[in-house]
C-alpha cells in the first residue's frame, strides 16, 4: 500500500498530481466496471467523466443490491427459527 | 448446494469459540495477504485480494457470525426492553451494518473506507451513550484513521453540494467529489486517493453481494433436501 501511495508522491494539492497517474487510475476503474457497451472502446482513451459517472451509478446499484439483500436476509432470518441449524447442516454437507 | 461461495472448511470451522476462529483465520489470511502484497503492481493487488477463495471464505465466516449476533441481539432486545417493534427496515439496516462491518474487518485495515466504517460505528455508539462528554469522542477518533472525522455527518453534505454545483470546478473533479461522497470516509480526500479507494470498494462490494446472495439462497432453499448424495 505504501508503494501505491509513494507513486502519487504524497501530494495533496489537486494540481500537483500528474495527469498520467490519474488516467492510470481511471483506466483501472474502468476495467472493473461491468462492460455493458465498452467492448468496442477497450483500446485507446476512455472518457474520464463517463467512467466516473458509470462508477457512481455502479456503486449506487451495488449499495442498493446490498440493501435489498440484507432486507431479504433479515426476513429469512426472522421467519425460519431453525435457520441456524439448517445453515450449519447445509454447510457441513 | 453445500457451500456458500466456495468449498468450506471442515466442520470444526463453526464449533470453536470466536477467538479460535479469529486466530485460525489470521493465520490463513496472513499467508494470503503476504502473497498478495508481494504483487505490488497496482492492478493485480486488489483483484487478488477480493477474489481469492480464502478471502471469500474469511468473509463468509465473519458474515455468519455477525448475522448470528444480530439475531441474538434483536431477539434479546425485544424481550428485555420495551423497544419499539422491530420494523423490517430496522432489521434490514442492522443486517446491512453487520455485513458492512464484516466486510470492513476482512479488509484488514488497509483501506480508508474500511477504517471509516469501523470507526463510524464506534463514534455512533459513543454518541448515543455519552452525549455530555465530548472528550470521549476525540479520544476514540484518534485511535481510528486520521480522515474519519467527517465521515458520519450527513448534514454537512448540504454545504458541499452547493459548492459542487458551481461550474468553477471542472467536470472531472466534480464527479470525483461525488464519487468520494459515495465511498465511506473519502469525502475530503484527494483525487487519486478517491479513485484508488473506489476500485477497492467496488470489488469489496461485489464480494459482499455475492456472499449475501449465496447466503440468502442457502437460507431460502434450506427446506429442500440436499442434493448431494
Amino acid at each position: 500500500m505504501s508503494s501505491r501511495r509513494s507513486r502519487s508522491s504524497r501530494q495533496t494539492g489537486a494540481s500537483m498530481i500528474s495527469e498520467d497517474q490519474i488516467n492510470d487510475l481511471v483506466l483501472q476503474l474502468h476495467r472493473l466496471l461491468p462492460e455493458l457497451g465498452n467492448n468496442h472502446r477497450r483500446s485507446g482513451k476512455v472518457s474520464a467523466s463517463k467512467v466516473l459517472q458509470e462508477t457512481c451509478t455502479y456503486i449506487r446499484n451495488l449499495n442498493k443490491e446490498v440493501d435489498d439483500l440484507s432486507e431479504r436476509l433479515s426476513q429469512l432470518l426472522e421467519s425460519t427459527d431453525s435457520a441456524q441449524a439448517a445453515l450449519i447442516r447445509s454447510l457441513l454437507m | 448446494m453445500a457451500s456458500l461461495i466456495s468449498d468450506t472448511e471442515p466442520p470444526s470451522h463453526l464449533h470453536p469459540t470466536s477467538t479460535d476462529l479469529v486466530r485460525r483465520k489470521k493465520r490463513l489470511s496472513v499467508s494470503s495477504s503476504s502473497a498478495s502484497s508481494s504483487l505490488t503492481t497496482g492492478d493485480g493487488d486488489s483483484h487478488a485480494r477480493w477474489r481469492s477463495e480464502k478471502q471469500q471464505r474469511n468473509y463468509s465466516a465473519k458474515l455468519i457470525q455477525a448475522l448470528r449476533q444480530v439475531r441474538l441481539s434483536s431477539s434479546s432486545a425485544a424481550a428485555a426492553t420495551s423497544s419499539p417493534p422491530p420494523t423490517a427496515q430496522k432489521r434490514g439496516k442492522a443486517v446491512r451494518e453487520a455485513a458492512d462491518r464484516a466486510l470492513a474487518v476482512s479488509a484488514r485495515g488497509r483501506t480508508l473506507w474500511s477504517r471509516a466504517i469501523l470507526s463510524n460505528r464506534i463514534k455512533l455508539k459513543f454518541r448515543k451513550q455519552k452525549r455530555q462528554r465530548p472528550a470521549a469522542i476525540p479520544a476514540v477518533i484518534t485511535t481510528g484513521s486520521s480522515s474519519s472525522s467527517s465521515g458520519g455527518r450527513s448534514k454537512k453534505r448540504r454545504v458541499t453540494v452547493a459548492k459542487l454545483n458551481k461550474k468553477s470546478i471542472p467536470t472531472v473533479n466534480r464527479k470525483v467529489r461525488v464519487l468520494g461522497r459515495l465511498v465511506p470516509g473519502c469525502k475530503k480526500e484527494s483525487v487519486p486517493v478517491i479513485l484508488e479507494e473506489a476500485t477497492d470498494y467496488i470489488q469489496a462490494l461485489e464480494m459482499q453481494v455475492r456472499a449475501m446472495k449465496s447466503l440468502a439462497e442457502l437460507l431460502s432453499g434450506s427446506d429442500l433436501a440436499p442434493q448431494r448424495g
